[in-house]
């Protein structure tokens, strides 16, 4: 380790590379554990019926699932210091299985936690100023960003202080925690979106205009779920000074107008479908006129005080490329591969981004164990200044490590089996619990992810099919994100059995697409047929240097369509 | 019916009035949205009376009698509903100054959102009133010693308090 890393590892609650609690964050975070163990004794004694402690319990991240309680914990922004991931890995031993589950909106969820027990893990968190405010319910939800904010080479501007700001302005909002249902807000800083910010109700995403001027394009309407919609663009530069302003009035138009009538149609996508979205600017722009901005008057001084937080850490000045990297890859070539697969460009000469991928081949897409995790907070502090990101792919990321020390990184994942060299790649699958946990599922999402993933098992193979994202949900909900798949899969139930819907042609990008259905539905079992014989006819069919999405796009559904027709033919009964 | 106010619970000194009935002479009363402009038209100056509305209603709708209501009742169909809470903050926008009442089955921790939003009173039915005592809704109210947003009443702004601590 070298003097700076050591410096900076060895301070009590390093680094600074993410927003720290004040006093007034202390306390309420603190206030909220308390009330919250105050709901969860009234709801013991009878005082609170169920019906009204849910909403509650919701909003501290506390779900009832199939076979317990979950609690779903909060990574504002996708940020972890080394010490929180121990937190975590501490509370998954005490108070669950030893094991917890990144999820598709950087949040965490354990699966076991008692009723009981679940004010003392809020407190737990709340000593390492974390939360579980606000990942369930109709209400603002944990406000995600580009899980490679501050470190990637194409951003504009980190977008983490505006999601902080945002996350602070939407903690237990008077007016704006009845919602007809909940609420998801993700930014992007950079030109490439790696937050999924158009399949959200509000996207967000950083802009400069001619003047040099930092603002929002502002997105509204997007969303998965039954209904998939892409955002539309409800405010093209909205000035720093006035996002606060502006937000409050879409969600107040939400509030009064979204649908309560069906729980299926309250979404904000819905209402935007319904009014269009030139209504809905008039109104959004009428109110936002309406409004007495006075009580938004942009603090500066404010978001300069949170922005301080996200300050680089100390970087050496390296040269941009390590021969000690070079050197190690010719040695190793298993390491070689994680380099080429899992590691990606920094903005600084000399360092690199690493994915650790939590989809080992034949593993639970998103599962860590309490000893995965601490392994990852050590790797962290010795190596990227105690600092983790979470991805929505279900991913961490150290986002500042050393070219020169990449490889006794890997040999330190490897170890821990968590060298996986399959970022972006093939079995890189998202999924969502399914069947095996929640209580909404139809089908079984995990046994397939692990599946397909046996199935392509040659990591050769992998690096030859190149980027492919294939993505899972067990109902139509869709938490698995399987609408903006390449390769989509949907898990229902048709008389008593699971049955896979497959779409295709999905893409969660700025140049987002909803995947479009392939054919009838196919057992649990041809699945990993079917994704097999897609991606041998992409293989056979795709140009130098194209990615699936992209052959999809210029040959076209119908070609796929066929592949799946002759495999019918073929005996197979699809 | 109780009624909460400052964390009390208090005897109301208001009335609803049933739709039939006519309307009195004195004292303070309630009336229907559907009654209010004949209660303008008619009631004297002196006149203390108020509305009970929907949580749909168009703040435009009461604009005009604003100036004359001593108190708007906003019904919440359920206590998840929270359409009635965007409502108080148009009503406190348009300046009414009377009493501002949210009416229907509001649970205790919903008490700081309902003052948050310009909120005077709170009117639940009994049996609620019977499981959620003066001690829960007292408790609720002083859970949080402050908030984020700015603008909204009740509690101190965080936000205030930062600035205050950079200038001092």
């Amino acid at each position: 380790m070298t003097a700076v890393d050591l410096r900076v590892a060895q301070r009590p609650n390093a680094p600074m590379t993410t927003y720290r609690y004040d006093e007034y964050d202390a306390a309420f975070v603190s206030e909220r554990v308390a009330e919250f163990r105050e709901q969860v004794n009234r709801r013991l004694s009878g005082a609170l019926t169920e019906e009204e402690f849910r909403p509650f319990r919701l909003m501290n991240g506390l779900y009832l699932q199939l076979h317990a309680y979950m609690l779903r914990v909060a990574i504002p922004y996708g940020t972890l210091t080394a010490r929180q991931m121990r937190r975590l890995a501490d509370i998954a031993d005490k108070w669950d299985k030893g094991y917890g589950h990144f999820t598709t909106r950087q949040n965490l969820q354990y699966n076991w936690p008692k009723l009981v027990d679940t004010p003392d893990i809020l407190e737990s968190l709340a000593d390492v100023e974390m939360h579980a405010i606000q990942t369930s319910g109709n209400c603002i939800r944990n406000v995600t960003a580009d899980h490679f904010a501050g470190v990637a080479p194409d951003e504009i501007e980190d977008p983490r202080p505006t999601a902080e700001f945002l996350r602070q302005w939407s903690s237990l909002h008077s007016e704006f925690s009845f919602l007809p249902r909940k609420f998801k807000i993700a930014v992007t800083g950079a030109e490439h979106d790696r937050a999924a910010i158009l399949v959200h109700d509000i996207g967000l995403r950083i802009v400069k205009n001619d003047e040099g001027e930092i603002g929002y394009q502002v997105v509204v309407g997007g969303g998965l779920g039954r209904s998939p919609f892409i955002g539309k663009v409800v405010g093209d530069f909205v000035p720093r000074e006035d996002l606060l302003a502006f937000l409050e009035a879409i969600l107040r138009v939400y509030n009064r107008f979204g649908r309560r009538d069906n729980k299926y149609k309250a979404r904000v996508k819905i209402l935007v479908h319904e009014k269009g979205i030139d209504e809905i600017r008039a109104a959004v722009e009428a109110e936002f006129a309406a409004m007495d901005r006075s009580v938004f008057a942009h603090d500066p001084e404010e978001f300069e005080r949170i922005a301080a937080f996200f300050a680089p850490p100390p970087y050496e000045s390296l040269p941009a490329t390590s021969a000690l990297l070079r050197a190690a890859k010719l040695e190793t070539p298993a390491f070689a591969n994680f380099v080429d697969v899992n590691v990606g460009a920094h903005k600084i000469p000399g360092y690199a981004i690493v994915t650790v991928s939590l989809k080992p081949i034949g593993g639970v897409p998103g599962d860590a164990t309490s000893d995965q995790m601490r392994v990852l907070a050590d790797a962290s502090e010795r190596f990227g200044f105690g600092e983790l990101r979470v991805s929505h792919e279900q991913n961490i990321i150290l986002p500042h490590v050393r070219q020169d020390d990449l490889f006794a990184l890997w040999s330190m994942l490897d170890a821990a089996s968590l060298a996986t060299a399959n970022a972006g790649l093939v079995s890189d699958i998202i999924s969502c619990p399914g069947l095996d946990y929640c209580s909404l599922a139809t089908a079984r999402s995990i046994p397939i992810a692990q599946a397909i993933s046996k199935r392509f098992s040659d990591m050769s193979r992998q690096r030859r099919i190149g980027k492919l994202g294939v993505k899972i949900s067990g109902c139509i909900n869709a938490c698995g994100h399987h609408h903006v798949g390449a390769i989509g899969i949907l898990g229902l139930e048709k008389k008593g059995q699971e049955s896979y819907q497959i779409t295709l042609g999905g893409d969660p990008t700025f140049s987002a697409s909803i995947g479009e259905i392939l054919g009838p539905g196919v057992t649990a079992e041809q699945v990993p047929d079917v994704v097999e014989h897609l991606v041998d006819y992409y293989l056979a069919e795709r140009e130098e240097g194209e990615a699936f999405i992209d052959t999809w796009r210029r040959i076209g559904h119908a070609r796929f369509k066929d592949v799946l027709r002759r495999e019918g033919e073929d005996g197979a009964d699809i | 019916m109780a009624l909460i106010s400052d964390g009390r619970f208090i005897e109301d000194a208001w009335r609803r009035l049933a739709d039939e009935e006519a309307l009195p002479k004195s004292g303070k009363f309630i009336v229907s949205l559907p009654r209010l402009e004949h209660a303008v038209e008619v009631l004297g100056p002196t006149a203390t009376f108020g509305v009970i509305v929907p949580n749909t209603t168009e703040p435009s709708a009461l604009i005009a009698a604003l100036p004359r209501l001593d108190l708007i009742s906003i019904a919440f169909p359920a206590f998840a509903d929270g359409r009635g809470f965007s409502l108080a903050r148009l009503l406190r926008r348009a300046q009414f100054k009377g009493e501002l009442r949210a009416s229907g089955r509001l649970v205790a921790d919903q008490y700081p959102h309902a003052i948050g939003c310009g909120f005077d009173t709170i009117e639940i039915p009994d049996d609620l009133a019977d499981r959620q005592d003066e001690e829960q809704w007292r408790a609720a109210l002083n859970a949080y010693s402050m908030s984020y947003q700015r603008g909204y009443a009740g509690r101190g702004s965080i936000l205030e308090a930062r600035r205050k601590a950079v200038r001092s």
